[in-house]
């Protein structure tokens, strides 16, 4: 990596010394969004140079937080201290101004823009509101480059992958000098090489002065990143420690004020007749080519590979969602040619897309309607309200989601929580081949032990699923069967004992080595 | 290191996808412009004639200076039914401001100031209620318009009971309005003048991306500290003043203010070309230089029609039809590029 695109930055005369005030300073900060309390009594110190962390459940208040500290709404009780000094009225801009950047959780990108345009909004490079294009082009391509991103400047944000939205996002809090950098859950939807890209940046950026705030559900990042953890439950900071030598029990008690036993649950694999079949499955956009797999009933069968691996697509393809160009799939031994969800539905399949936002929820309705929805055409036009309202409290129970009251929109929910609608979604038909695309992104421990046992008693009652995801462990300890991709091809299959961290990563990396 | 990522770009295609990816590549209006001039120009001979022609073109740039301001607004995924009203109330209060000074005895050039700048400060007006209801209240855009629209007619026929507002100095109509320069007629080159304006001031200055961040996704624009409210009251403000210019240019070139100039026809007729031109109803994307082209075409089929003798009840029909097609047109190529 060639210059510091952190600029112009230094850590000042003050420094990361013992006598100079903390850089943020947040104390008794209350917030509530109509009747809900996100936020009672929530304190946060931050000094310069330190990667703190802030940990807490599905709904805790933690991107409440981030963005009271980013400017994008004032908290309605409490104190804010910025070098020392009160600060009041303060607005995104001037929050970017005076040097706090954030990595939002759902994304600040519009779609509609290209991935340039998307980096400067709100801070072109212009001479009298006339825009200085050719400095900003150069400007995106070296940020992009020094981050090691493969992303053109000029493509339109919204065709962009998930995970390569995530790196638009952090490379736009990075455009301008930081002093506060704030990530919330960034690695979600990146994998190993991207997630250890970042990493790296973290400490570079941590070298030189910047205080970062980092909201993660992945406790080894954690472990790996924090020189402080603040813990926050219900909206309250429970305690803030100093994060030498704690554990992941550690911090899961930390965080949920009880122990777990064990997040991963054994599995009952019993590999039975084949549902789902692939056989030379090559998309009209090349990003899977000849790419064959089985899934069973009564395993887990999980794709891991990196971002942009395909791995994604295989299981869209099967939902309808992708042109097919060759290749065939067969569900329960017979030739399917899917078409679209309505015909996968009904043939007993189900996907669960990573971006909720995009492509799974309407934000507006209630959680019950959303998580009701896929069940709709079985109705026969009539919506027998209190049978579904119980059906659908039982579910959303059992993922616990918070708080937990149906009626809600699912737009006021938290990142994690929206997630768990998703999931209730598949419960409301009769289902054999479920197709999970990250479905733990975003959500705490406590739920995702619940996601996986979701998992497991799927299995245990014969469905097929196919699990994809990046965060590795997830697979690892999950499938029965792991297929690895690379570059659209299916690079190992790996069975039982097989199935290790040092066999996949070599298969992710194979080619790039040799 | 470096992570390889396999480029998403289509390999090369058959024939037909071919096709479908040049027309893409081009836009279909373009191709649909030239089939139809092309048609035209063979099969009906006075089609071509230098007055048909720039009859053609000064319909289409009113047309055109109309569309690009309901662009602007609903690129910031509003909607504005009030233009046609804007261009009446326009040419109503600046000729009656024109004349009364005129004939209290000013100089014409002090009353042509004076009339250009009250038609000028009334469409303004619009444009800030418009936008502050939008922006700051929150009422939908189809709810605000609609009110503004029957308002401001209101206003412009209070103002002259219907009939005509004639005594306008000689310096604005015949000096002006009627005006030809560079063999084109004034209106014409005013209007390409202020096309031209819209264009920079999408392509090179920072309201372009500010006014589609804010149509693709408010809350990104937010975060990022777009000003959104002012960017969506000035893509109104912007809106009302070139309807208000569109009817200042009208009243030159008649030689007096009426109130039953643009209307609720203009309305229609700057949606229509607005999404014929490819701008989303949806917010977020839209190009002057298409709604240009969008004017061309809905001018060149009403002169084909004029032309074929096509009775005008028969060409509302026409227009309705286009409009039908053209957002239908717009939401099937949205289901092809969004997922699912
Ligand atoms: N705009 C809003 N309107 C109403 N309630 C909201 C809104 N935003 C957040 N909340 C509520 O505030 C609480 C805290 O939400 P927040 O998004 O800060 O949680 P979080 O700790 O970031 O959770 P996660 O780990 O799932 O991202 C939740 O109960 C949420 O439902
Ligand atoms: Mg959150």
């Amino acid at each position: 990596m060639t210059d510091s695109h952190n600029g112009g930055f230094s850590p000042g005369p003050a420094g990361p010394g013992d006598g100079a005030p903390p850089l943020l300073m947040l104390s008794g900060i209350g917030k509530r969004f109509g009747g809900v309390r996100a936020l009672g009594d929530a304190s946060l110190t931050l000094t310069a140079g330190s990667v703190h962390v802030l940990l807490g459940e599905n709904g805790a208040g933690k991107s409440t937080l981030i963005n009271i500290i980013a400017g994008t709404f004032g908290p309605d009780a409490g104190s804010y201290c910025l070098d020392g000094q009160a600060v009041r009225g303060l607005t995104p801009h001037r929050a970017r101004q005076a040097g706090i950047s954030a990595v939002f959780q759902e994304f600040s990108l519009a779609p509609n823009l290209t991935v340039e345009e998307n980096l400067f909004l709100g801070r072109e490079r212009h001479r009298l509101g006339v825009l200085d294009r050719r400095a900003m082009r150069a400007r995106a391509q070296a940020v992009l480059d020094d981050l090691g991103f493969d992303i053109s400047p000029r493509q339109r944000t919204g065709d962009l992958s998930r995970a390569h939205q995530q790196m638009v996002e952090i490379a736009k809090a990075l455009m301008d000098p930081v002093k506060v950098l704030i990530l919330d859950e960034p690695t979600a939807s990146l994998t190993e090489a991207e997630t250890e890209r970042l990493f790296a940046l973290v400490d570079r950026l941590r070298a030189e002065g910047v205080g970062i705030i980092y909201v993660s559900h992945r406790l080894r990042e954690i472990i790996r990143l924090a020189d402080r953890i603040t813990v926050l439950r219900d909206g309250c900071t429970i305690t803030s420690i100093d994060a030498a030598g704690v554990t992941e029990d550690g911090l899961v008690e930390l965080m949920t004020g009880r122990r777990m036993d064990a997040l991963y649950p054994q599995i009952p694999h019993d590999p039975g007749a084949a549902l789902l079949e692939l056989s030379g499955l090559t998309l009209a956009n090349r990003t899977v080519e000849d790419v064959s797999l089985i899934a069973r009933a009564g395993e887990i069968t999980g794709i891991a590979g990196l971002v942009g691996c395909g791995k994604s697509e295989v299981i869209r393809a099967v939902y309808g969602l992708e042109t097919l160009n060759g290749g065939e799939i067969r569900l329960k031994g017979q030739p399917y040619r899917p078409s679209g969800p309505a015909r996968a539905l009904a043939a007993g399949v189900c996907y669960f897309p990573s971006d909720r936002v995009a492509e799974g929820l309407a934000l507006g309705r209630p959680i019950r309607e959303n998580a009701s929805m896929a069940a709709l055409d079985r109705q026969k036009g009539v919506v027998r309200r209190g049978q579904e309202r119980s059906f659908i409290k039982a579910t959303m129970d059992r993922l616990r989601l918070r708080p937990a009251n149906i009626e809600r929109a699912v737009g006021t929910l938290s990142g994690g929580n929206r997630q768990k609608v998703m999931l209730a979604r598949g419960l409301t038909r009769p289902t054999q081949v479920f197709l999970f695309d990250e479905p733990t992104v975003g959500i705490d421990v406590g739920a995702k032990a619940e996601v996986y046992d979701f998992l497991r008693d799927l299995v245990r009652d014969g469905a097929a699923v196919v699990l994809v995801s990046s965060d590795l462990p997830e697979v690892l300890h999950l499938s029965n069967r792991l297929y690895v991709m690379h570059r659209g091809h299916i690079a190992a299959e790996l069975t039982g004992a097989d199935i290790t961290e040092a066999q996949v990563l070599a298969c992710f990396f194979q080619e790039d080595a040799a | 290191m470096s992570v390889h990522l396999p480029s998403h770009h289509p390999q090369p295609q058959q024939g037909a996808e071919r096709l479908m990816l040049a027309v893409a590549g081009i836009g279909l209006l373009p191709l649909l412009l030239l089939a139809l001039v092309a048609v035209l120009a063979l099969t009906e001979p006075r089609f071509l004639g230098t007055a048909n022609l720039l009859n053609i073109l000064r319909s289409a740039s009113v047309l055109a200076v109309v569309a690009s301001g309901q662009m602007l607004v609903l690129i910031v995924g509003g909607f504005d039914l009030s233009v046609g009203a804007v261009v009446a109330l326009s040419s109503t209060v600046g000729a009656t401001a024109m004349a009364g000074a005129a004939a209290s005895g000013v100089s014409p050039a002090l009353a042509i100031t004076v009339g250009c700048a009250a038609g000028l400060g009334a469409g303004a007006l619009v444009g800030l209620v418009n936008g502050l209801c939008v922006a700051v209240l929150k009422v939908s855009p189809f709810m605000v318009t609609l009110g503004t629209m029957s308002a401001a007619s209101g206003v412009a026929l209070l103002l002259t009971n219907g009939i005509p507002v004639y005594g306008l100095p000689d310096g604005f109509v015949t000096g002006f309005g009627r005006a030809v320069w560079l063999g084109l007629p004034s209106a014409l080159v005013v209007s390409l003048i202020l096309l031209g304006v819209v264009a920079v001031l999408q392509r090179h200055t920072l309201a372009g991306p500010a006014l589609r961040a804010v149509g693709g996704n408010v809350q990104a624009a937010r975060v990022s500290g777009v000003a959104v409210r002012g960017w969506t009251v000035s893509a109104y403000v912007g809106c009302s003043l070139l309807a208000a210019l569109t009817g200042l240019l009208l009243t030159a070139r008649i030689g007096s203010g009426q109130a039953s100039l643009g209307g609720l026809n203009m309305t229609m007729e700057s949606i229509a070309t607005a999404v014929i031109a490819g701008v989303s109803l949806r917010g977020g994307a839209g190009r002057v230089e298409m709604v240009a082209l969008g004017a061309v075409f809905l001018a060149v089929i009403s002169n084909a029609m004029n032309l074929s003798r096509v009775d005008s009840k028969a060409q509302l029909v026409v227009l309705g039809v286009i409009l039908i097609a053209a957002v239908a047109l717009d939401e099937l190529g949205k289901r092809r590029r969004v997922r699912v």
